[in-house]
């Protein structure tokens, strides 16, 4: 692909880069944001496109309709070598544009409303214990990980689409070779075998009601017409894709967030309400998915007395909007004494985060039970020697292992 | 930024561009609500002025400015 950000004084730096700290932005990504609200960055195939990294700038950005998210556009940009696979180019919903999007996302929002997720608290609650009882009968020491970020949110997901529970060690493996795959095929071979089972299972619902997000699709809008089979498959993965690693991350990088500040940890233990400001700061500071969306202009767009031409690739940084120092005061520093929530980590405009108020309610779980029911939870290595995503693996955060005592 | 808005003050809600998100609802939840499908519902359209910070945050929040308050020198 050429590049076709026009020339400028600084060069674009290669981007994604590995953080040093796990909820601390590269300091090469500093370094542009210092700049202005928006500068260029170069990605593996050599072409340079726009890093948005003000907040009002990059709502301003996600918030047009002149901006696409179409990954079937050969200008799309792909930030890493996987996401040309054709399973990424193909994902429903996070990657359309109206009106195909708003249809989808119609299909989908009832199992997200609030309701509907403040009903499943029990659910979660009881997923969440059910992992840390694990952890105290077979610890210590245990891989927090391993025992209790990837298991909560894959049981949570499973629980939402209404998979059978002998699927789940499969489920969980499959889509955690999906997003950490390093290469093309890798991401192609786990995304079929995930497919062929979403696949085989709505397949059977439409006949044999099941409970859950594909059950209810497949009787009410698969059968009768409204939904092509085929994009039930591709919703049921998309959901998976977005809402399984992202939360299991947060979950992992928060509990190191909160170690590395005991006093707040300590305050969180104490007062109990203060657990959602918590979890919003975690959020903030975190900013699991690194961008805010991955986005080409469909016209040219003038933003911050600069021009985004048409068929400009734009990379939005929630990491460093999150960050504005417009925004907020010492924004560097972790302060769950913070209000007004103001951050971009579940992205802006029409595709901000459909899970949001589920993850939301996981995070509060996760992190009030597990420092309730094991309040002397430590790390046993440094925090910056926990082994990292391999590079080229895209820009979801996380650590592959966390060993932990108590 | 003061507390207080404008004893007409109206709050009202764009069902159609709302993408459920439920900002709104967690920002300020005396004066939104969703319903069963997840869209923007307005409890209570006339709020009084302790709900003037709430409400602006929810305003400022909502992905697709599908909030808008009228009868306001400084709102939306
Ligand atoms: C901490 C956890 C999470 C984070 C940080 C997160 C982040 C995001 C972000 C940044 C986007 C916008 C992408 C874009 O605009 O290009 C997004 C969209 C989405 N998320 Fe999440 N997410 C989380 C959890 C979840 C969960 C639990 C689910 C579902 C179970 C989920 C499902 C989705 C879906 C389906 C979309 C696409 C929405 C659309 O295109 O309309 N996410 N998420
Ligand atoms: S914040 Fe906006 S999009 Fe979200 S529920 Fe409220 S009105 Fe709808």
């Amino acid at each position: 692909m050429e590049t076709t950000a026009p020339p400028g004084p600084s060069a674009a730096p290669p981007f994604p880069q590995p953080r040093a700290c796990p909820y601390q932005p590269p300091p090469a990504y500093e370094q542009l944001g210092a700049q202005g609200p928006l500068s260029r960055v170069s990605l593996f195939d050599g072409r340079v496109v726009w890093f948005v990294t003000g907040y009002p700038e990059a709502r301003q950005l996600l918030a047009d309709p002149r901006i696409s998210a179409d990954r079937q556009r050969p200008d799309y940009p792909a930030v890493a070598p996987r996401f040309q696979a054709e399973v990424a180019k193909r994902l429903v919903l996070i990657g359309m544009d109206p009106p195909a999007h708003d249809e989808h996302r119609r299909l989908l929002n009832p199992d997200f409303s609030r309701k509907r997720v403040a009903s499943l608290r029990p659910v979660v609650q009881a997923i969440v214990d059910d992992h840390v009882d694990r952890m105290l009968r077979t610890g210590p020491p245990a891989d927090l990980v391993r025992d209790f970020a990837l298991p909560v949110p894959s049981r949570v997901i499973s629980e939402v689409l209404g998979l059978p529970h002998e699927d789940l060690e499969f489920f969980q493996d499959a889509s955690r070779r999906l997003l950490q795959a390093t290469t093309g095929p890798e991401s192609q071979e786990a995304g079929r075998e995930l497919i062929g089972y979403l696949d085989a299972l709505a397949t059977r619902r439409r006949t044999e009601p099941g409970p859950g997000l594909i059950g209810r699709l497949a009787r009410e809008e698969v059968a009768t017409g409204r939904l092509s089979h085929a994009d039930l498959v591709q919703i049921a993965l998309v959901i998976l894709v977005a809402g399984h690693e992202t939360t299991a991350s947060t979950i992992a990088l928060g509990a190191i967030t909160l170690l590395d500040h005991p006093e707040q940890l300590a305050r969180m233990q104490a007062e109990p309400d203060t657990v959602p400001a918590v979890v919003e700061e975690i959020l903030r500071c975190v900013a699991v998915t690194d961008l805010a969306g991955v986005r080409v202009a469909t016209a040219d767009i003038p933003v911050a007395g600069q021009v985004i031409r048409a068929g400009e690739g734009v990379l939005l940084s929630a990491t460093m909007a999150n960050r504005d120092g417009r925004v907020h005061q010492d924004p560097q520093a972790f302060d769950a004494g913070r209000t007004g929530r103001r951050q971009l980590s579940f992205g802006y405009g029409i595709h901000q985060c459909l899970g949001q108020s589920l993850a939301r309610l996981e995070l509060e779980i996760a992190f009030s039970t597990l420092f309730t029911r094991i309040p002397t939870l430590r790390l046993t290595v440094p925090a910056d020697r926990l082994p990292t995503r391999p590079p080229g693996s895209g820009t979801v955060q996380g650590v592959n292992e966390m060993p932990v005592t108590w | 930024m003061s507390a207080d808005g404008p004893a007409d003050a109206l709050v009202t809600a764009d069902r159609e561009a709302c993408i459920g998100a439920a900002q709104c609802a967690y920002s300020a939840p005396a004066v939104f609500d969703q319903d069963e499908d997840g869209y923007v519902l307005v409890r209570d359209p006339h709020p009084g002025p302790h709900e003037w910070d709430a409400l602006r945050e929810a305003v400022d929040l909502c992905p697709v400015q599908a909030i808008r308050l009228s009868g306001t020198a400084d709102g939306a």
